[in-house]
């Protein structure tokens, strides 16, 4: 089960460096928010995700689960959601001052 | 108790959530502020006092004792680093509030730079790894909403690459920390650092040791500065001094911690990469702060140099160079300030902002024109300021670890920092002036204040090393032997448990 899931990052990984590289502002964003999930699933993986039971004493018999990377992924979850809403109203805004979404062109945008 | 290291964060996150709901009078925000500002720093000056008499202080939250919970480590390193982040932010703040239009004081202007102010402090105080990324994540967050506020066009355009780049930074940041996770099994430093050394730093520790420098090379400006010097000069000067002075910063800091504390056995690897950077960020530093004629540019290329030279004494990894590099980082926190904030008086005073549109300023701004001679001297390391004692301790440090290649891109660079300032020295505060009385346009004191008071404050603490002298000295002894750090973590657990 990890190495199919270690697998699933790699193929998010991939998508993810896809999507940023290309020129369009909303591309990329999706793209941050695909590595951003990979990532978590790099953690719990990490963490040893196969195995164990729910670490619930009195719930279930040992060997449980670390519990510690899922608190570490509910907290970057947290902060994707508020990073990627961000963006996304910056690409929003900057669309509506500089009519664009290309970041190629992005790039000549010189101050007045 | 030594819940005091608690409040460096703390006290700026309340303040920021006050001043949010006093959004309709900027008068009780600008008073909420200063008060705020102050007991941060009485409260930065009792901790690093603290420090002093009781060694490396922790605080572990809610009891769960070190390795299992997270926890707050103040050792001088952390301690002098907050001081002078409280004091800078203060002044710069001060400023602000002369300078900031009212527009921007209306869309929360002053909350996100408290924010981003715990964010630092919290970054300086952590022992815990993730609580670095998530602290890490606070000052980022504030900083991507500083960035924008405003929103020109040229703004919005370098905000976006701003954002982009810290966002994918930060998730290589967790992937470096998944990685460490599933390797070492704990995210205490103290804890990690036992654990690596148990193990040996082998060739897979390495390789996330190096995810760490690019991480933290990303943030910091380390070669990879290739998005700075947009993004610090399109903000207005309070904004842009607040980021030059802190943000590149914090991931020195990081970088410092982390290769000192945990990833110090490979240093062929890892600390001969470090110097390797080092020298080409400060070559291509060098490079960009002597080709453009956009005096903001000038100043964010200042940055990545400075970041280049205090990475140097990482490189050379031996007492003396940690002490000219916590100097050194001190003093560029403090002067980095006062370069933006004179820049940015420089370009709302005159309307341009290119080296050849300006002239003969000095006539017009006296005190400006002199400001600005104090801190190029500063900058390019010359007695009595305080760039000064920073240069000497990481030369000294260079020569004693033989490492004279790295002495001398320092050495050079300072001459190009010299130049580059002297440049703009000459061509916007000398010749013949181009404002007349008439439409000059008033520097009103209360701007000019907290610009002379880090004037003088760059004067003292050159003239009064001797002052700060025992707690560098410290800060350097704790980065040099891990082991103290370790001990005052760990302490009752005996290691490797």
């Amino acid at each position: 089960m990890e190495v199919h899931m270690i697998i699933l990052t790699g193929v998010l990984v991939t998508v993810a460096v896809y999507l940023l590289l290309s020129r369009n502002m909303i591309r990329m964003i999706l793209g941050t928010a695909v590595l951003s999930h990979a990532v978590h699933l790099l953690l719990i993986t990490m963490g040893g995700a196969a195995g164990g039971n729910v670490p619930l004493l009195g719930e279930s018999d040992g060997p449980y689960v670390d519990a510690l990377p899922q608190a570490l992924i509910l907290t970057a979850i947290v902060i994707s959601f508020a990073t990627t809403a961000f963006l996304l109203v910056l690409a929003y805004r900057t669309y509506e001052e500089t009519g664009t979404d290309d970041l190629s062109y992005l790039r000549r945008v010189r101050r007045e | 108790m030594n819940n005091i290291l608690v409040l460096p964060m703390v006290v700026p996150l309340l303040t920021g959530f006050v001043l949010f709901f006093l959004r309709p009078s900027v008068k009780a925000q600008k008073l909420v502020a200063s008060l705020s500002l102050l007991s941060l720093t009485a409260i930065s000056v009792r901790l690093l006092l603290k420090v002093r008499d009781e060694g490396i202080l922790r605080l572990d939250f809610g009891g769960w004792k070190p390795p299992f919970g997270i926890l707050f480590v103040g050792d001088s390193f952390a301690a002098l680093l907050v001081l002078t982040t409280s004091v800078v932010s203060g002044l710069i703040l001060f400023y602000a509030f002369a300078a900031t239009e009212r527009r921007h004081e209306n869309m929360f202007f002053y909350p996100f730079s408290f924010f981003l102010v715990a964010g630092v402090n919290g970054s300086f105080l952590t022992g815990d790894l993730f609580n670095l990324f998530v602290c890490f994540e606070v000052m980022l967050l504030a900083s991507y909403v500083l960035v924008t506020l405003g929103g020109g066009r040229a703004q919005l355009a370098e905000s976006v690459k701003y954002v982009a780049i810290n966002v994918v930074a930060s998730w290589f940041f967790l992937v470096a920390l998944a990685f460490l996770y599933g390797t070492v099994g704990t995210l205490n430093m103290a804890h990690i650092s036992v654990r690596v050394a148990e193990a040996g730093q082998g060739p897979l520790l390495s390789a996330i040791a190096v995810i760490f420098l690019i991480v933290f090379a990303l943030k910091a400006g380390l070669l990879l500065y290739f998005w700075l010097p947009g993004s610090y000069s399109v903000p207005p000067a309070p904004v842009a001094a607040l980021f030059g002075a802190l943000l590149t910063k914090v991931g020195v800091y990081a970088m410092f911690r982390v290769f000192t504390l945990i990833f110090y056995h490979d240093a062929a690897i890892t600390h001969g990469l470090i110097g390797a950077m080092a020298v080409l960020t400060l070559a291509g530093g060098s490079l960009g702060a002597i080709a453009y004629k956009d005096i903001r540019v000038i100043a964010s290329y200042n940055v990545v140099i400075a970041v280049g030279f205090m990475l140097l004494g990482l490189a050379v990894f031996n007492e003396a160079a940690f002490q000219g590099s916590v100097y050194y980082l001190i003093h560029d926190m403090v002067i980095k300030a006062l370069l933006f904030l004179a820049v940015g008086s420089m370009v709302v005073l005159t309307g341009e902002s290119r080296i050849d549109r300006m002239s003969g300023l000095i006539r017009n701004y006296p005190v400006l024109g002199w400001l600005f001679f104090i801190t190029m001297l500063s900058l390019a390391g010359i007695p009595p300021f305080s760039g000064f004692i920073g240069k000497v301790y990481t030369g000294l440090g260079a020569v004693e670890g033989g490492n004279y290649w790295l002495l001398l891109a320092g050495f050079l660079s300072s001459l190009f920092v010299l130049y580059s300032l002297l440049r703009i020295f000459m061509n916007c505060f000398w010749g013949e002036t181009i404002i007349t009385p008439e439409e000059q346009r008033p520097l009103n004191k209360k701007k000019l204040i907290p610009l002379s008071l880090l004037g003088a404050l760059t004067l003292a603490l050159g003239i009064g090393t001797q002052a700060i002298a025992p707690f560098v000295a410290d800060a350097a002894h704790v980065l040099a032997h891990p082991e103290l750090y370790i001990d005052a973590v760990l302490g009752e657990v005996p290691p490797g448990e």
